[in-house]
């Protein structure tokens, strides 16, 4: 993992030293809330439906032990014993009092985190690919760029007034598992025929009330010269994004607007010109951040059998584990995502143990997913089942990985001031009626995503089956979507029609999987039988 | 009836205008019918209150009950968390509020 320099340290400790002076002048009156507001959401702090609420940056996903318990220990001590890992693969605390958040913020400062840019119109946390430096099917371990990534754009001057905020995904391998083309930036680490490494930039995607998937702006792109890409790309954006209407300043609304050709056409002449100025980093650089990822010290010649004679171990091990590129080690992601749960939720006492967990079993590292789940990434097969049972015994075991049961749930009316209807209760209402393990299974992998409004932090537009909720004359109501995919065959969902009440959503949901069940050939997934036989079979079953 | 509401600065607590200072509990809401501008005004002025605004809200024979499921949600704390709630000890709390 990347360990800070002295700048990264001093960047950081000058900013908790700052916040904590604007903060104390707030309290005492000397500035008013309008001139406040600014200050605190730089650094992450909104105030939410019932509180304050930090929103803390984990850089592509990736946590040490030590920085996950912290997690936990913050939990604790700042807020009410929990903790909640966002879409954004960082995570929430919804209980926070101003007065305490500057030690909060030294508190993170001191395991090498922060809760800068996770709020405003700048470039946030870049996402990765949650397997980077495991997944067998990697190509390029995309951890490096993606730390050049946030070191180039943490405090970047030219890009802190962005007219919308800005998001980045990169990942390594040909399944995408950051649902990189629904970006404002998505980055493929990949290969031509000659070898050599590239970086594709699909550009201009997103969610949100204007769903879009990116088109391929930059095919490749040498990796050496990814940050002048990167500022072209920035500077076309920051020069003719839409300033007037908040809901048309996104990128995609300006690569739509005049085209993916003319884009490419100005980026490609500011890239021209950025390139004259020398403002890539040094490839010595990129070299020194590589070496924070070096491959930690996996045992060779190790078996991959699994005595799998416990039944619910081995239903676990095949739901919830991948592949690694080491023999003899696997990928394990702890679903948090229990029958009737929160989604993302996790207890002061789980991270905690999901940290130690790490430091035992998984050389000190975890990774948070947006799907809201997390990774042990380096786990040595002949560990999964001793792991497994203290996860079990700590509900955490639950062995739904990418099953309806593992839904995507942004907090909602519950807890978000912009929400328009509560996501949690239908998530706990799905997962209850979806609650026998064999009857996920039977349906396989179906991806089923909710938001409580149109901002679509809940991926609702991505999901196989996603639930957006309305606010219909003060009444919450649900429309329910089909076919939406985040995955390396990104698609948007499709309206079904009429909205739902919170029961009848569930009762349509699972009309859905009625149909699917019906119709399904052999091998398909419920997102391929859609594809293959259209929206009519389900309106029919749904609302006929 | 027309009640107001806001955050407490220092710890961001949903409060509540209750005739001579802010409540924790909605309950405790006061009709301001008129003069909720310079309350607030008021209010403001003394740096301890921030987000304050007026909502629409009914007196009911078990409380005062905003008028929008926001602002009661707001009013009760989290439907999916009752522990943390304005009435941590009453499992059907969570009733009024839908």
């Amino acid at each position: 993992m990347y360990q800070y320099d002295s700048y990264d340290q001093q960047m950081v400790d000058t900013r908790v030293a700052e916040f904590r002076d604007q903060v104390s002048r707030r309290l005492a009156g000397e500035i008013t809330e309008d001139q406040f507001k600014p200050l605190r959401l730089k650094n992450g702090l909104y105030l939410q439906l019932h509180a304050y609420m930090l929103r803390v940056a984990i850089p592509y996903g990736t946590l040490s032990s030590a920085q996950m318990r912290m997690l936990g220990d913050i939990a604790d001590k700042y807020d009410r014993g929990y903790g909640h890992f966002t879409t954004r693969q960082n995570i929430q605390y919804n209980w926070i009092k101003l007065e305490q958040a500057p030690d909060l913020l030294a508190d993170l400062a001191s395991v090498e985190m922060h809760a800068i840019q996770t709020s405003g119109n700048c470039i946030r946390n870049t996402t990765a690919d949650q397997f980077a430096g495991a997944a067998a099917d990697e190509l390029v371990d995309p951890r490096p760029y993606a730390e050049l990534l946030r070191q180039w754009s943490t405090f970047h001057p030219e890009f802190d007034y962005l007219p919308r905020k800005f998001k980045i995904a990169i990942i390594g391998s040909d399944t995408d598992r950051a649902a990189m083309k629904l970006h404002d930036i998505g980055i493929q680490l990949v290969q031509n025929d000659a070898g050599e490494i590239g970086c594709r930039f699909y550009v201009g995607g997103g969610m949100g009330r204007t769903p879009m998937i990116a088109p391929v702006i930059g095919d490749f792109v040498p990796p050496l010269q990814m940050i002048s890409y990167l500022e072209a790309c920035l500077r076309v954006y920051n020069r003719y994004g839409r300033r007037d209407n908040k809901y048309k300043a996104r990128i995609k609304i300006l690569v739509h607007e005049i085209g993916a050709d003319e884009y490419r056409r100005q980026v490609e002449e500011e890239f021209a010109h950025i390139l004259t100025l020398g403002l890539e980093p040094p490839p010595a650089e990129l070299e020194r951040i590589k070496g924070f990822f070096e491959q930690p010290g996996f045992e060779a010649g190790l078996s991959d059998d699994l005595d799998l004679s416990d039944p619910d171990f081995a239903l676990w091990v095949d739901q919830n584990t991948h592949a690694h590129k080491q023999p003899g080690y696997a990928i394990v992601t702890i679903s948090l995502k229990p029958v009737g749960g929160i989604p993302g939720d996790a207890t002061a006492d789980q991270i905690r143990l999901m940290a130690d967990l790490a430091k035992e079993l998984s050389f000190d590292e975890l990774r948070v997913t947006h799907a809201q789940n997390i990774v042990l990434p380096h786990v040595r097969k002949a560990d999964l089942y001793a792991l497994w049972q203290k996860l079990d015994a700590a509900g955490l075991a639950d062995a739904n990985l990418d099953l309806i049961g593992d839904i995507i749930a942004c907090p909602g009316l519950d807890y978000c001031s912009l929400a328009n209807a509560r996501s949690i209760p239908v998530a706990q209402k799905i997962s209850e009626r979806f609650a026998d393990l064999g009857r996920q299974r039977e349906l396989g992998e179906l991806k089923l995503k909710i938001s409580g409004c149109i901002n679509a932090c809940g991926h609702h537009h991505a999901g196989h089956i996603g639930i957006l909720g309305v606010d219909r004359k003060g009444t919450e109501n649900y429309q329910l979507l089909l076919g939406g995919s985040e995955a390396a065959d990104t698609s948007l969902g499709t309206i079904t029609g009429p909205g739902f009440s919170e029961d009848g959503i569930v009762d349509a949901v699972e009309k859905a999987t009625n149909v699917y069940l019906a119709q399904r050939s052999d091998g398909e997934r419920f997102l391929d039988t859609y594809r293959r036989i259209g929206m009519a079979p389900f309106k029919e079953a749904i609302y006929g | 009836m027309k009640i107001i509401t806001g955050n407490e600065l220092r710890t961001g607590d949903v409060i509540w205008w209750a005739g001579e200072g802010w409540s924790r509990h909605v309950n405790d809401a006061v009709d301001v019918p008129e003069g909720a501008e310079a309350i607030i005004a008021r209010e403001n002025a003394k740096q301890i209150v921030t987000d304050t605004h007026v909502i629409d809200a009914t007196q009911t024979p078990e409380g005062v009950r905003p008028a929008h499921i926001k602002d009661r949600i707001r009013a009760l704390g989290p439907t999916v968390r009752l522990d943390l709630s304005l009435k941590p000890a009453d499992p059907t709390a969570g009733n009024w509020v839908i």
